[in-house]
């Protein structure tokens, strides 16, 4: 799907990052490489190091030690952005908000309302422009965060946890609208709770135990038969019927 | 206590009888207040929203000497503006000193402290919330502070209405700058001072009840902007 897009950023990669914060290692050594077509998704318990993981690699956090690199530069592109556990609003209607974000990417004033109002209609809020943003429920943040981060045209889209406060038909319209993200050619990195979705969402799984990468594999295979004793146990621990 | 009923009837003839001299006297309280409390907002909003996302050493220290700088007495600022503006100071030559610029000028500077200070506190909790938000959409540290005075723009407006009922309750700082003179430099609060000493009840407890009610008001209106904008903006 991105085989026609340039791909001049990818790969992306850790090369030994640590990072520490009051003494305490939060991830250690950490090497890891994504491509820019497949959706990754990394798993892993609580403190495993997803969300350090995922702030890292969109360069929200500096790793104490090692380095974040786009094919193989120091440099951090911009052509990308980043969906929170919680979203995010501005005291403002819920189409300045995606227009926000146009703003700070320098489009000009008269595209910046066409391209944020098209982004809307694309998660089914175009209806709401004029609300504000932040009486707007739960899920429709959601959807109005990645129509922000989507209007941006990012060629990776990182998600941390995106559905984790929603119920259950909120959190399907949100993957429904990340995958539509991804078939319109952005590079899905995300992490997330639920191995439902992880399988529903993923390509490949990278999955993290206490601050280290123990293995990266393609999705179907993971489920199958993990390579990791340690995934292989949080599979049990998490779908013990398996 | 039949003089207590007494001066209290009268003071309410003054104020439905709109006496020219109470008029004069609560209109330049008001204009110096507000003078004071735009100038204090012009020079507190920025330097509040510059410690609050500021990244520089000595942040805390600026932090708790905005805090501490609240509790400065009326009347020591009233002393070191009185000091700066009086002949023989370095802005003696200015003539400032017993007019109303005075009173604006030792008012700002009574103030300021207290709307940077609040200030700091309402754009820093907003930073917290919204900092990665923005550093991932690529927001510098001045795009920020500005896009969260914005945001803040309730809670700022409600800064502004405590610093203006701060200021204009206060006796200390207009007394000595502004020296009380009749029909000049005369507030509300100098004006009951006087008044009392002299024993002009009626007109100290007219000026006294207009007082409590403007406090009254900023606080009432800052409530309903509270609620107001929770609705609209959540």
């Amino acid at each position: 799907m991105a085989d026609s897009m340039v791909d001049s950023i990818f790969p992306l990669a850790m090369e030994g990052v640590s990072v520490a914060r009051n003494g305490q290692r939060i991830i250690e050594n950490m090497n890891l490489r994504l491509n820019g077509d497949a959706r990754t998704v990394i798993l892993g318990a609580n403190g495993a190091g997803k969300s350090v993981t995922m702030r890292v690699l969109h360069g929200l956090i500096k790793p104490t030690a090692g380095r974040v690199t786009w094919a193989g530069q120091d440099e951090r592109p911009t052509s990308q952005a980043m969906v929170f556990q919680k979203p995010v609003m501005l005291r403002t209607s819920a189409l300045r908000n995606v227009a926000y974000g146009l703003k700070l990417a320098g489009v000009t004033q008269a595209e910046r309302l066409t391209r944020a109002r098209a982004a809307l209609a694309r998660v089914g809020l175009a209806h709401l422009e004029k609300r504000a943003a932040r009486v707007l429920s739960g899920g429709e943040q959601q959807r109005l965060a990645l129509a922000r981060a989507w209007a941006l045209e990012p060629r990776v889209l990182f998600l941390d946890e995106p559905t984790a406060s929603l119920d259950p038909s909120a959190a399907r319209e949100i993957e429904n609208i990340i995958a539509e993200i991804a078939a319109a050619g952005a590079k899905i990195v995300m992490t997330t709770h639920s191995l439902g979705q992880a399988q529903r969402l993923a390509d490949e799984i990278v999955f993290l135990h206490l601050g280290r990468v123990v293995e990266q594999t393609p999705a179907a295979e993971f489920f199958g038969q993990p390579r990791s004793p340690e995934a292989a146990a949080f599979i049990k621990g998490e779908l013990p019927w398996v | 206590m039949n003089a207590l009923a007494e001066s209290f009837a009268t003071a309410l003839a003054l104020i439905v009888g709109f006496d020219d001299r109470l008029l004069s006297v609560i209109l330049l309280s008001l204009q110096v207040s507000l003078g004071a409390v735009i100038c204090a907002s012009l020079i507190g909003f920025p330097i509040g929203a510059l410690v609050a996302v500021g990244d520089f050493p000595g942040r805390r220290l600026a932090t708790v000497t905005l805090n501490a700088l609240i509790g400065l007495p009326a009347v020591v600022v009233g002393l070191l503006v009185y000091l700066m503006l009086s002949r023989s100071g370095p802005f003696g030559s200015l003539g400032l000193l017993f007019t109303p610029t005075a009173m604006v000028i030792a008012q700002t500077v009574l103030i300021a402290p207290l709307v940077a200070a609040l200030a700091r506190q309402v754009i820093e909790d907003a930073w917290r919330e919204y900092h990665e938000q923005l550093v991932s959409l690529g927001a510098s540290r001045s795009r920020a502070s500005l896009t969260l005075m914005w945001d803040t723009r309730f809670s700022l407006a409600t800064v502004v209405l405590v610093g203006f009922g701060r200021a204009v309750a206060e006796v200390g700082t207009v007394m000595i700058v502004g020296g009380n003179i009749a029909g000049v430099t005369r507030t509300m609060t100098t004006t009951i001072a006087l008044e009392t000493s002299k024993g002009d009840l009626p007109l100290a407890m007219a000026l006294g009840i207009v007082l409590v009610a403007v406090v009254f008001l900023m606080n009432g209106l800052a409530y309903l902007m509270r609620e107001w904008s929770m609705r609209h903006y959540g």
